[in-house]
């Protein structure tokens, strides 16, 4: 590295140090906020000095609509979907890595080609489909389709794959495991950072979706996170300290996921940069 | 609903099967059926073809995406095709109308509203995120003490995201009691009405973007740790300066990936949704984003067959815009495959 001189350092510094002021300030803004009375909130203004801790808002925030049962149902659409999506497109990914046959290239073409079309093309359609099956105004059509592989992390997978030598499932192979086995026993364990790097981008994914429940559930009982919070800044839009504490309440889980797995998300926005 | 689906529906609910699970009976039950005939189909073949157990087990690893393609992509799409031909309210049979809801959607001045908006936010929002991710990541890409805080700061907006953060700017911005405009007074400057304003409520949705790059850093930022050092030895022997080492060195190496950043973002930003929905399409229809104004013929209208064409143009539109990013970067971007071929042809 080239030396700096102390002038670009000290610069350096003052420009990051302001830039940071600017960016993290209206999230202490927010949790301030969360912590005030009404009436502080109008004197307040721009500051983030807490004069007052007022915990009872978030008291409020659980209470005032069926926070928990919402939780369940955010949780319910986001844990399971991101299982149906991780064995999905791992199965996937392992299969374009490793099992080239004849078509096989064709078909991964025509994966990333998927990448390109908007979901909202095949939005109303779908919707007709889960209207038929019957299943509007339920999680069903925020779960199942999870199922069934999505081309993004297909790609991802397959990336990671075929950078793991292939003749671990040669090896395999020959001592008598099949396929299935190879893929289960050999090389998902060995894929664990790409599993547990995609399941944390698709954490933040399905948990703050918003598009989906919008269209799909109409009754209190079904509605997700997101969707109850929508309904409450448009109800309760002037109750400004009952809203920070609720979307800081919601938003809490992808922090502490955040806190804890640092490491693995720099990893994993790292695999999605198109390297 | 389906007659075929109710029926079993109604089966399965009279066998006792829990209500929160009945919607599913009918879904699991086709499923069963088609892995049974998948599940023969592939031992009937490794019987008459035992040395192509490999093509059978790619068939059947992507197996689940193949029918998710077929029955949420494929099957959907060419539906769509039909649907955006017809009239149809969900409730009556759809009554074909040709072209008559393309020809309406040109005419309709909300949706050249619609993809005003969109189409500005995207060509504004876009360069700006890309520019401000690249400078911070340059910014945090030295060896300095603290940079792994900087780091940490810079992304964790980004972690607020969708209504959440919809909702923490409409007070941001709150003209009366908001963080921007309190700000601003303290410097004597009288703050615009932001989101309540319709010529200050796009402008604000970019701002309010702009708050999120840390995703877009954090790329970067691994992207320069990769560039091989030897590239600025080579450079710095040469008497190349910082400068140019920008800019022949950083740059090329940076170009790929910068597109493919900028190319879902344009993707991306193009489907923006939630913030006009909560903003209620904003003042005089200045939130009214495309995804937005579809929604609401779709779910609120129940015109299926003309959000359906809306969704037709909107790709069309996504396809253009990807074309000409790419058209416009070919020069701009370099490839580390294409001096291999260059060298190789030599």
């Amino acid at each position: 590295m080239r030396r700096r001189s102390v002038l670009t350092t000290v610069g350096l510094y003052v420009v990051l140090v302001a830039g940071s002021v600017v960016f993290v300030y209206p999230f202490l803004w927010m949790i301030a906020t969360s912590l005030r009375s009404l009436a502080g909130v109008g004197s307040s203004g721009a500051s983030v000095v807490p004069h007052e801790f007022l915990w009872d808002n978030y008291r409020r925030a659980v209470t005032s609509f069926p926070f928990w049962r919402y939780t369940l149902n955010s949780a319910l659409t986001t844990l399971i979907p991101i299982v149906g999506t991780v064995f999905s497109c791992s199965l996937a990914g392992f299969a374009f890595a490793r099992l080239r046959v004849r078509y096989s290239g064709l078909v991964f073409g025509v994966v990333l080609a998927t990448m390109l079309l908007p979901g909202e093309v095949t939005m109303v359609p779908q919707f007709m489909l889960f209207n038929n099956l019957g299943m509007i105004d339920t999680l069903y059509p925020l779960i199942l389709p999870a199922f069934f592989g999505s081309p993004f992390f297909i790609f991802l997978f397959r990336q990671f794959f075929a950078r793991m030598p292939s003749e671990l499932a040669d090896a395999a192979v020959v001592d008598g495991c099949g396929w299935f086995k190879t893929f289960w026993l050999v090389y998902l364990p060995l894929a664990r950072p790409a599993v547990v790097a995609v399941s944390i981008l698709l954490f933040m994914g399905y948990w703050n979706n918003f598009l989906g429940p919008a269209i799909y559930i109409n009754s209190d009982q079904w509605k997700t996170l997101p969707l109850a919070l929508a309904g409450f800044q448009s109800v309760n839009g002037t109750d400004t300290p009952l809203l920070m504490a609720t979307s800081l309440l919601i938003t809490l889980p992808c922090l502490v996921l955040f806190f804890a797995a640092q490491k693995h998300i720099t990893q994993g926005i790292t695999f999605t940069g198109g390297k | 609903m389906n007659p075929t689906i109710g029926w079993i529906r109604d089966l399965a609910a009279s066998w006792g099967v829990p209500t929160a699970l009945v919607p599913l009976v009918p879904f699991l039950l086709v499923l069963i059926v088609l892995y049974a005939v998948i599940g023969l189909a592939a031992y009937g073949a490794r019987k008459r073809w035992p040395r192509a157990d490999k093509t059978i087990a790619f068939w059947l690893f992507i197996s689940p995406w193949l029918i998710g393609f077929a029955i949420f992509t494929v099957g959907p799409m060419i539906s769509s095709i039909y649907v955006s031909l017809t009239s149809w309210d969900l409730l009556t049979p759809p009554q074909f109308v040709g072209l008559a809801n393309y020809s309406e959607a040109f005419q309709d001045p909300k949706v050249l509203q619609a993809l005003k908006v969109t189409l500005l936010y995207g060509v504004i929002s876009v360069p700006l995120q890309t520019v401000l991710a690249f400078v911070v990541a340059l910014l945090l890409n030295s060896e300095l003490p603290g940079m792994r805080l900087f780091r940490t700061i810079w992304y964790l907006p980004s972690l607020v995201s969708g209504v959440a953060q919809m909702v923490l700017f409409l007070w941001v911005f709150n003209p009366q009691y908001g963080l921007a405009n309190d700000v601003l007074a303290k410097i004597g400057i009288a703050g615009p009405a932001w989101f309540n304003d319709a010529a200050w409520a796009l402008p604000t949705v970019i701002l309010m973007s702009l708050w999120t790059v840390g995703g877009a850093m954090v790329i970067y930022l691994a992207g320069l740790k990769d560039v091989p050092p030897n590239l600025y030895e080579a450079a710095a022997i040469d008497g190349a300066g910082p400068l140019r080492m920008f800019w022949h060195v950083t740059m090329p190496q940076m170009s790929p990936i910068i597109l493919f950043n900028a190319l879902t973002g344009i993707i991306g930003s193009l489907q923006i949704f939630t913030q006009g929905f909560i903003a209620n399409g904003g003042p005089k229809d200045s939130l009214l984003f495309f995804v937005y104004y579809l929604y609401d013929n779709a779910f609120k209208n129940f015109r299926m067959g003309y959000a359906s064409a809306l969704a037709w143009i909107l790709f069309a539109v996504i396809l253009a815009l990807t074309a000409v990013t790419l058209r416009g970067s070919a020069f701009a971007v370099y490839y580390e495959t294409e001096l291999a071929t260059k060298r190789r042809k030599k």
